[in-house]
């Protein structure tokens, strides 16, 4: 585990980029190869199965400590990360053997699969007892699952292939898709492809915001633009007579959607497309509510399926007849893509339509009405981008409409977790309803660090009551909340649902009794 | 019968003595523990502090304000009350007023830690019947290492950077932590430079004879002659400011008891944070109440609720009082050095 600390320390002990790929260039040529296929799934959010739970770590953390359960449970609310807090609340280490390897210890956990609670009661104090501290504390984030070093996968890609000498887009393919850590050696996973593994996705292309105008980019004649669905990403792959439908964050969706599998059916082998999950009946296009009722469910039933039907609006095509196309111009992957998807049966699979338009102004009117075609706005992509791997700058941008905004006043407030912890960073939303204060949403961000420090310091000064860890703040401060998009809800108080609510000002300059009416957010409903 | 000691609006009431020990609004008679700003408030008609304390209060509250102080251990008699000042360990001068009246004795703590820092006058418990104790790290995942581990840290982190060919950046509350800082930093790794807040108080402590390493004021810094490689002691609330550049490239880090919980230390975006601080950890508040024997224990600034909380389960009398002693956040100190440069 020694390696594996020291890369920890390193990246945990510095801010800067360089010195992040430093450290884990450094990992990746010195240590055990079994440890960097570990390290490369952890990193890059492949957690081990999770055998024990958080509560039997509590008991033992009590037992250990000889604390009352309900002080273990404040130092948790402040610390705001469990490994963390039973790693400081545990008596210290009793003696430091030589550290077990990374591998080892993971494999041992995940051996007590089928063990009964007294062993891996004693798996668990013995490592307590042995571990060093900050061995522990890595130990106990194994043990819970979250594991979170501002690494991001770009880094890891990155430091790989200075280290193994190649390009950074095959290693982003390599780690891409299903794989088992203790199942997979180095070599095996740096050098996959999908020969041996027909399920494997290829990664999304990912396209920055567009901040300038965008008649700054060129001729509009060199673009192509769609609609921005309010959907989710998704990968559909046909290879060697099986279906395999992917989200953006490379989670397998075939057993939520066994609809849209069955629909792809009829692609040819060797059909890997690129397209936004939307629910879409015979009217049309529906909201992305109605996709969350889908998303959250394993095995719908027929009733389900019936009154919310899944479609992929297509558009663009990676791999055709068994060969990868993402070289090929978007121009002529389009040309492709339209082919195939009108030689389609099924109305599921649609092509999701170009927007024809002469001139930058065209498009300009396009984009303000996106909301009435469901779509948050639009996608710019060159006529000859070639698809790429991850988020790169210059030939794809998406062009979103500005949110929608309201002045609400902040209500209650509760502590962040992780690197706000101990700081009051999750806040809840009211709207004025006469003369009464009706909540409606709540928000994590948009403030910046001096801000937060601001706010964090007036909740802790003029708080009216504590239930648990939420304050009830004093109503007075008033913020501009921003989102994409409101329903109608009977699950909530005030009657409506936003989308991506988050904070977009401070209004230091406003008064609660300034801020916006429940009537108003209602007017938004029919716009 | 009432109390000996009270709390008021004002702050902390002797009605024996008619005094009030480290008030936070204005009074006639204010007896002080220490020179933090939360504790000695700008205002007070009259002062009374431990000698320590004179000059860093002059500085900080005005040449002149009317202010007599006492040694540790003298005994001031007002009333038929009698007050002393015992050492609190917290920062140079900092004392616990031990208050008897009619047999009875109340300790008020001020901020104290127990830890011998070999720097400030070691705290010593004094027995009392009932503790007023401050409990800013009273949570359990609060306890601190030996400080020598601390300031291996601190040297190897200086030692590595000079060998990176950077300069040092360490953020510490200017009076008490970056004396301490200093008395624990290895000289002969390079020159040490200090942020003005920091050489006005060194100058204060000197005075009365406390001893530190030379420093050079952080003005004086010229690459060309001084290279990499140097140590900066700044206050925490000068962090960001223009000055850091010429220090350019450096790491930087703070030392202060809030940043051992890892969310606080990547909260304040600095490379590295150290663990240390002026105030006692959660073992050492319960070994200073043990020590001093009372019965009745009177929790004000931290985590006030959960620490009387657990003291009753100890089996003490304990409860909480709100003051407006800065235990969250430490942020009045911050605010002062702001004031201060």
């Amino acid at each position: 585990m020694d390696a594996f600390m020291k890369l920890f320390e390193a990246l945990d002990q510095t801010t800067s980029t360089t010195a992040k790929t430093e450290a884990l260039e450094r990992f990746f040529s010195e240590a055990d190869p079994r440890d960097q296929v570990w390290t490369i799934a952890l990193f890059t959010g492949r957690r081990p199965r999770r055998l024990i739970s958080s509560g039997q770590l509590r008991n033992w953390a009590v037992q250990q400590s000889g604390l009352s359960e309900w002080m273990v449970e404040e130092c948790y609310a402040h610390v705001g990360d469990l490994a963390e807090t039973l790693s400081l609340l545990l008596p210290a280490p009793q003696m430091q053997r030589a550290q077990p390897a990374l591998h080892q210890l993971l494999n041992d956990l995940l051996g007590l699969q089928k063990a009964d609670e007294a062993a891996k009661e004693a798996f668990v104090l013995h490592h307590w007892q042995q571990l060093a501290p900050t061995a522990r504390f890595l130990f106990n984030k194994l043990l819970t699952g979250g594991f979170r070093v501002g690494v991001s996968e770009k880094l890891i890609v990155k430091a790989l292939a200075k280290v193994y000498q190649r390009e950074e887009a095959a290693i982003t393919y390599a780690l891409s898709g299903k794989w088992e850590p203790q199942q997979i050696d180095l070599e095996k996973l740096l050098y996959s492809n999908k020969s041996e593994d027909a399920s494997k996705p290829y990664p999304f292309y990912l396209a920055y915001t567009l901040e300038g105008e965008p008649a700054d980019l060129g001729e509009v004649i060199d673009w192509q633009a769609e609609w921005k669905w309010d959907g989710i990403r998704a990968q559909l792959i046909k290879r060697a007579g099986e279906v395999y439908l992917w989200s953006r964050g490379e989670e397998l969706l075939n057993d939520s959607f066994p609809d849209l599998v069955e629909a792809a059916q009829e692609l040819p082998d060797g059909t890997v497309l690129d397209g936004e999950l939307v629910i879409m009946d015979d009217s049309g296009l529906r909201s992305f509510a109605d996709l969350q009722q889908r998303l959250g469910r394993k095995k719908p039933g027929k009733k389900l399926l019936q009154q919310l039907p899944a479609g992929l609006l297509c558009y663009d095509l990676l791999e055709w007849e068994n060969q990868d196309y993402r070289k090929y111009p978007l121009q002529a992957r389009r040309t492709r893509l339209e082919a195939c998807c009108s030689s389609l049966v099924s109305s599921r699979l649609a092509i999701s339509e170009v927007i024809k338009a002469p001139s930058w102004a065209d498009l300009v009117q396009a984009r303000s009405e996106s909301r009435s075609y469901q779509a948050e706005g639009l996608m710019l992509k060159r006529l000859d981008s070639t698809y790429e791997s991850g988020r790169k700058k210059g030939d794809w941008w998406k062009w979103k409409v500005d949110p929608l905004s309201i002045d609400a006043v902040l209500l209650y407030a509760q502590q962040g977790h992780g690197r706000r912890a101990g700081l009051y960073t999750d806040y809840t939303f009211a709207v004025w309803d006469g003369d009464k204060l009706v909540t409606f949403a709540k928000a994590y961000s948009g403030l910046t660090d001096a801000e937060i420090k601001e706010v964090d310091k007036f909740i802790k000064a003029h708080t009216l009551e504590k239930f648990g860890p939420v304050r009830t703040v004093k109503p007075e401060l008033v913020f501009e909340i921003g989102f994409e998009g409101i329903q109608a809800s009977n699950r909530h108080k005030s009657g409506v649902a936003l989308r991506f609510p988050r904070i977009l000002r401070y209004r230091r300059d406003k008064l609660a009794v300034q801020a916006n009416h429940l009537a108003d957010l209602k007017a938004l409903l029919r716009d | 019968m009432s109390d000996l000691l009270e709390f008021k609006p004002q702050g902390i009431y002797c009605a024996a003595a008619d005094v009030f020990i480290d008030p936070w609004r204005k009074v006639e008679k204010a007896l002080i523990t220490h020179a933090h700003a939360d504790h000695a408030r700008w205002g007070q008609q009259h002062y009374l502090a431990q000698a320590d304390n004179a000059l860093v209060m002059r500085e900080r509250l005005g040449k002149d304000i009317s202010l007599q102080t006492v040694a540790y251990g003298e005994v001031v008699m007002i009333n038929g009350v009698k007050f002393s000042w015992h050492p609190a360990g917290h920062i140079p001068g900092s004392a616990q007023i031990r208050v008897e009246y009619r047999g009875e004795v109340w300790v008020a703590s001020g901020d104290y830690k127990v830890e011998d820092d070999e720097f400030t006058p070691a705290f010593e418990p004094v027995p009392c019947h009932t503790f007023i104790s401050e409990c800013t790290f009273g949570m359990p995942v609060y306890r601190w290492e030996p400080q020598q581990k601390r300031y291996a840290e601190i040297n190897q982190w200086w030692a590595q950077q000079a060998v990176l060919g950077k300069n040092c950046l360490l953020f510490g509350y200017s009076l008490g932590k970056a004396q301490r800082l200093l008395n624990g930093l290895e000289p002969t790794i390079g020159p040490i430079f200090v942020h003005p807040a920091i050489a006005q108080m060194n100058a204060a402590l000197e005075a009365v004879g406390y001893r530190l390493p030379a420093t050079l004021p952080l003005s004086t810094y010229n690459k060309k002659v001084h290279g990499t490689g140097v140590m900066v002691i700044a206050p925490p609330g000068a962090g960001g400011g223009n000055w850091e550049k010429k220090f350019e490239p450096y790491s930087d880090a703070s030392a202060s008891g809030w940043v051992q919980v890892r969310g606080n230390r990547r909260w304040q975006s600095l490379d590295r944070g150290f663990v240390m601080s002026d105030h006692a950890d959660y073992p050492g508040l319960l070994q200073a109440i043990e020590a001093c024997g009372a019965e009745r224990v009177v929790c004000t600034h931290g985590f006030t609720a959960l620490f009387s909380r657990q003291l009753r389960e100890l089996g003490y009398n304990a409860r909480e009082e709100h003051t407006l002693f800065s235990g969250e956040s430490e942020q009045s100190e911050k605010s002062a050095e702001g004031e201060a440069g």
